[in-house]
């Protein structure tokens, strides 16, 4: 159920972030989401692409670290209290979130949004049991 | 005419300094030959016994210690007397991980502590002075050493240790210290702090600073002695050898003077280690004509150094050593402690990584830096930040317990790191650029 997700190690300093952009945009791949985290000494940018394997082919063509990582995509009503609700439910059971995220495009009802925790498939199933609609990779693509 | 500790030694004619050399000489060979299996070998290996060393004049028959046999004979290899006439030891870093330790009995200790003293009293001190020890204290030299000559000359001593800036500037105001003590990169951080705190130079009382255990420039030395307001004196030795105070300057600071009566310096081309003349470049090697415990005969210090032997404006007869101008080897001294690339090597294979780093060195604001770029395995990379940054910790610390120093890991991608010829390049010493020669 969970979709997948390219993670790709850089460095901290001007330029490393374009070379994976570059990269992206010249294999013609969409991004769908995508978050920055950075330290003083490196970044991880994590994305969701329309075709994760070629993007990743793409990505270790180009001499970057890249590697790909399974993540919790969730749709959650795009009005106030909508995220609070699914991220209550995953706190009340004790699952630490390592990082989340919101995709670029949204439909009129409903922001997604991309969950990282330690336990993806207990995570999915209280999401479910809850009433939350999961994201699968085949949604993001007709997103 | 300065200020003497041992004048009867220090202005010895020069005739004299040679006979007494050569009388310690032959007593220290015989005392070696019969006590350190490890030297005696080397002997015999080479053909020599101590019947041969009839004084000075043959020390170049004998053969090298090298830091590798000191290495080799770990730890209690070159020990020539019983440990229980030993009363210390200090150590320092070396090659490959093991360290260097070197055993001291009273004596020696006696010894070194004069030696220190002497550079003190050269520097302007005596029992009047307040002496401020901001050199690190334990297994390093640089502390107890210069702690042990201060107590020797009778002024009142600081045992301070480095560190806690704060705290030596608090002493060095409320008790007014005159001398300070400590390693160049460590005074000049002093110097920026007083000035942060608002003090003008002349606001302390200190009149002169002895400095060691890592290279420093002429600039360093002027910037030191503006901002502390004091005159700035080198002080050269190794652990190996006793410590602190093997060489120490003058008030002409155009030097520093080598104590002759405890320690034959010779300049060798380190090659072929042929005896160099006087004047010549090459590797300065030191044999310890009084050490009872650890007493090394014609050791490499792998320092590229002059020796000049000129009069002196102070009176001193003893022939001085320039500051040492490079390394024939690939040890870095950084913060004061000897490093080589191998020991980072080590820990990297300890850890699980692959050897495929740079170490960068550089000096910001006087300090010394020190930067390990590390390439990662696939199985090293992690989606999660606190998974990275606690992978660069973890190594950080490793290298700390072998170095004792805290580098800057940094996690790079696999092949980042630039290559020449295949090769990743090791060693990036930025320092170079300022003009301070390693």
């Amino acid at each position: 159920m969970a979709i997948r997700q390219l993670s790709i190690f850089v460095e901290n300093r001007p330029g490393t972030l374009a070379d994976v952009t570059d990269a992206i945009a010249d294999a013609q791949i969409d991004i769908r989401a995508m978050s920055m985290a950075d330290t003083q000494q490196f970044g991880l940018i994590r994305m969701i692409v329309d075709d994760v394997e070629t993007a990743k082919q793409k990505l270790i063509d180009r001499n970057l670290f890249v590697k790909i990582t399974e993540v919790v995509g969730v749709a959650v009503s795009d009005e106030p209290g909508g995220l609070a609700r699914a991220v209550r439910i995953i706190a009340d059971a004790g699952i630490n979130v390592d990082y989340l995220y919101a995709f670029i495009s949204v439909s009129k009802k409903n922001a997604y949004v991309v969950i990282r925790v330690d336990d993806n498939s207990a995570a999915e199933k209280l999401l479910a049991e809850n009433g939350f609609t999961l994201v699968t990779e085949a949604d993001i693509s007709s997103l | 005419m300065g200020q003497y500790f041992q004048k009867e030694f220090e202005t010895m004619p020069v005739e004299q300094i040679r006979e007494l050399q050569s009388e310690k000489l032959v007593k220290q060979v015989k005392h070696v030959y019969d006590n350190v299996k490890y030297y005696r070998d080397l002997m015999d290996e080479k053909g020599v016994k101590p019947e041969d060393i009839k004084g000075i004049d043959d020390l170049h028959k004998l053969p090298f210690i090298s830091k590798e046999d000191l290495r080799k004979s770990y730890p209690y290899g070159m020990l020539a007397t019983d440990l229980k006439n030993c009363v210390r030891i200090h150590s320092t870093s070396g090659t490959t991980g093991k360290r260097v330790i070197a055993y001291y009995t009273q004596k020696d200790v006696d010894m070194w502590d004069e030696c220190c003293a002497r550079a003190l009293t050269a520097a302007g001190a005596g029992d009047e002075d307040i002496v401020q020890v901001a050199y690190g204290f334990g297994l390093f030299t640089g502390g107890a050493g210069l702690n042990g000559g201060s107590h020797k000359l009778g002024s009142l001593t600081l045992p301070m240790s480095s560190g806690n800036t704060d705290r030596q500037i608090q002493f060095m105001m409320d008790l007014k210290s005159t001398v300070i003590c400590c390693t160049p990169s460590y005074a000049a951080y002093i110097g920026e702090v007083l000035a942060e705190k608002g003090y003008k130079p002349e606001d302390n009382h200190l009149k002169a600073g002895i400095f060691g255990a890592e290279a420093w420039t002429e600039e360093m030395r002027r910037d030191i002695e503006n901002k502390l307001g004091i005159k700035a004196y080198d002080i050269y030795g190794l652990t190996e050898i006793s410590g602190p105070g093997v060489a120490f300057e003058c008030e002409s600071q155009t030097g520093m003077h080598i104590n002759e009566d405890h320690f034959v310096a010779e300049i060798i081309n380190p090659e072929t280690g042929e005896v160099l003349p006087e004047g010549e470049k090459g590797e300065l090697v030191f044999t310890a004509l009084d050490k009872e415990a650890f007493p090394m005969l014609r050791y490499r210090t792998r320092d590229i150094c002059v020796l000049t032997r000129e009069k002196c404006s102070c009176g001193r007869t003893f022939i001085k050593m320039c500051k040492p101008m490079g390394r024939s080897d690939d040890m870095m001294i950084i913060k004061g402690v000897n490093v080589f690339p191998s020991q980072i090597e080590a820990v990297l294979l300890n850890e699980g990584y692959a050897p495929n780093y740079q170490i960068v060195v550089d000096r910001v604001n006087n300090s010394d830096t020190l930067d390990v770029y590390v390439e990662m395995k696939d199985s090293d990379f992690s989606d999660k930040i606190k998974d990275m940054t606690r992978k660069e910790k973890e190594l950080s610390g490793a290298i700390k317990t072998m170095l004792g120093i805290k580098p800057i890991v940094h996690l790079v991608a696999p092949k980042s790191i630039a290559r020449s010829e295949g090769k990743a390049v090791r060693v990036i010493d930025k320092r170079k650029r300022l003009g301070i020669t390693i």
